[in-house]
């Protein structure tokens, strides 16, 4: 690489970072959408089982 | 119905759908990690420099095939929000608001590394020029439709709502694609075409199209791990939904059912 290499390495970077945070964030949201169905479920059985 | 119509509803239907992608989604990371791994050496180390931009021109290899899937996203998202809006079906509704994010991925890293690689090239790192003003439109529409998704609470309506702006945004594409032809631009002409010969060396171009590849297959796996928590939000109080929430934490099974 000669006087470019800080352009190129940085254009990749942002490429990486960007996808590695596209990668994660639906693993996220997921977490976050089963712990409410489940959070959901358990205060509807609790209503359910409060005379 | 038709055999091919009962097969559509069967694999359009959330708990089948979920269960395919979800079998699919991490061999389609997989692939388009090492594809694109490929590629990146390829382009970074085997690729010659080029006679004019030195090794600046390397930045094409995540750039252009970036930009080509910003477009390919859209026409996606469009594409499936034609369908959620005239035949309602719940699938593509999240299909299509699955693309946003990924789309805007795709736009945001064609304009970061396009100003990158403009400094160097153009002496500058942003020109209100054609190509690239409609781009950080596409950029916009994507937001635009991701926000308006997140605004309305019901969700179903915030899907119809989101994919009739991504419709009409759809306007966009072809301003973004020819505005290096239609207008005098900084930005320079396609070097890769699908017609005729493309202005490209072999040993550069195999890196750019095999990151294509890559990109493609991404995209994919990314739309196909996003609509599985789609359908999962939509679908919560079913229980398929319900199922694949206690299987998640099994320790919580007892307490939720009491």
């Amino acid at each position: 690489m000669d006087k470019y290499a800080d352009y190129i390495w940085s254009a990749y970077a942002v490429f990486l970072i960007v996808f590695a945070i596209d990668a994660i964030a639906p693993r996220l949201t997921r977490k976050r959408v089963l712990a409410e169905i489940r959070g959901k479920l358990k205060r509807r059985t609790a209503r359910e089982t409060t005379p | 119905m038709n055999a091919l119509t009962l097969w559509f509803h069967k694999i359009g239907s959330p708990p089948t759908f979920y269960r395919i992608a979800g079998a699919w989604a991490p061999w389609l990371f997989g692939v388009a990690i090492v594809l694109g791994g490929i590629a990146l050496y390829g382009g970074l180390f085997i690729a010659p420099a080029d006679y004019q931009q030195g090794d600046a021109y390397r930045i094409i290899f995540v750039h252009v095939p970036c930009a080509w899937m910003s477009l390919f996203a859209y026409g996606f998202m469009a594409f499936n929000a034609f369908i959620a809006l005239v035949w309602r079906i719940k699938l593509s509704e999240i299909l299509a608001m699955a693309s946003a994010p990924v789309g805007a991925a795709f736009t945001f890293v064609t304009l970061v590394t396009g100003s990158i690689w403009g400094k160097p090239m153009w002496g500058t790192w942003w020109t209100w020029d054609p190509r690239l003003t409609s781009e950080l439109v596409l950029l916009f529409l994507y937001l635009g439709v991701i926000g308006l998704h997140n605004a309305i609470e019901d969700r179903r309506q915030a899907a119809r709502a989101a994919s009739f702006l991504a419709l009409i945004g759809i306007v966009n594409v072809p301003i973004v694609h020819f505005s290096v032809n239609w207008w005098n631009t900084l930005h320079q002409a396609s070097t890769v075409r699908l017609m005729g010969e493309s202005h490209i060396t072999g040993s550069m171009v195999w890196p750019l199209l095999l990151m294509a590849l890559a990109t493609h297959i991404w995209f994919f796996a990314s739309v196909a791990a996003r609509s599985r928590v789609g359908l999962l939000e939509l679908e919560g109080g079913k229980e398929w939904a319900r199922d694949v929430a206690l299987a998640d934490a099994p320790h919580e099974t007892m307490t939720a059912r009491g």
